[in-house]
């Protein structure tokens, strides 16, 4: 659920097809920078109404699903 | 020139602060004044601002403390829609020779002065991020760049306001957001009443040969808040009467 959620935020942002996301993907890839990323989990964090403090490198799209399940669980 | 903006002004009761949220007023835009602890000098700035014809509300937030200058951004921006503008004019002194200062003198003025200031940046980033666009204008000092005797803490707490400024100028230029500081020089105000300005070797070298007035800064910040000012950032403006050529 946290992975679709943040391949369809990738989606809009970059304005491609959510099927080019996958948990392997970096962001790298996607031209996605570390301002980015916090963007990303600042509109993740409206979605699933939940405040998440990012505080570790993520360098792939599987990097944050789980850093933001950790977070989710705990 | 700031109609339809609102902006946030820490320090705002007094002095600089006051006569910056008055000039946008002025300008047009909606003020949220953050105030330490004149609460009746506050809130008279409001009334003025409101006289204006402008939207205004002041907030009392100690800018030293991180959660509380989250709050008071979010309170901000829920009583205004939104945040445009904001200027870090929040500062103490606790002036005092190195060799006698006390830790906690040399720490409180770093903690309103330069941490107070990352507190709000960091609480307002956010929305700067989202809305594509922001200006911050933070107070710095002649005492930043030249380093004033007597003022260690206060001169190092200017200083980092600078290096602030321009990391964050940097770090948000993508998103259209800037980040400037404004240097003041020897202004009238109720913090410099007590110094003893003919006797300071800085402030007898004044090449416009007169102190200068909040106003004279007001316009300015104004300045660096407006359109104007959009491919201006990372800059450090000096309202000194040239004192620190």
């Amino acid at each position: 659920m946290i992975f679709e959620a943040i391949a369809k935020l990738i989606a809009e942002h970059n304005d491609c097809d959510v099927a080019e996301i996958t948990m392997d993907t970096s962001f790298q890839a996607l031209g996605i920078d570390s301002l980015d990323t916090v963007e990303l989990l600042m509109n993740l964090e409206d979605t699933i109404g939940k405040e998440i403090e990012l505080d570790q490198k993520v360098e792939t799209v599987g990097d944050l699903v789980r850093f933001v399940e950790s977070k989710c669980q705990g | 020139m700031l109609t339809g903006n609102t902006a946030i002004v820490t320090g705002g009761s007094r002095g600089i602060g006051r006569a910056i949220a008055l000039e946008f007023a002025r300008a047009g835009a909606d003020v949220a004044l953050l105030y330490a602890s004149s609460e009746a000098a506050a809130q008279a700035v409001v009334e003025e601002c409101l006289a204006i014809g402008v939207r205004a509300a002041a907030y009392r937030c100690d800018v030293a403390d991180f959660s509380a200058c989250k709050e008071a951004v979010a309170a901000v921006k829920a009583d205004f829609g939104k945040v445009d503008i904001l200027v870090n004019n929040a500062g103490i002194t606790r002036d005092g020779l190195i060799a006698t200062m006390k830790e906690a003198d040399f720490a409180d003025v770093l903690d309103t002065n330069l941490r107070g200031a990352f507190h709000m940046i960091r609480h307002c980033t956010p929305l700067f991020i989202r809305a594509r666009r922001g200006k911050i204008i933070n107070i710095s000092s002649v005492s930043g760049l030249l380093g004033n005797a007597g003022q260690a803490n206060y001169s190092a707490s200017k200083a980092g306001l600078i290096g602030l400024t321009k990391a964050t100028a940097r770090e948000l230029a993508a998103r259209n957001v800037t980040c400037n500081a404004v240097a003041p020089g020897f202004i009238q105000t109720d913090m410099t009443q007590d110094l003893d300005t003919g006797a300071n070797p800085l402030a007898t070298n004044i090449p416009l040969g007169r102190l200068g007035t909040a106003e004279d800064v007001a316009k300015t910040v104004l300045f660096l808040a407006s359109s104007h000012a959009d491919y201006i950032t990372g800059e450090v403006i000096r309202v000194d009467g040239g004192m620190a050529m």
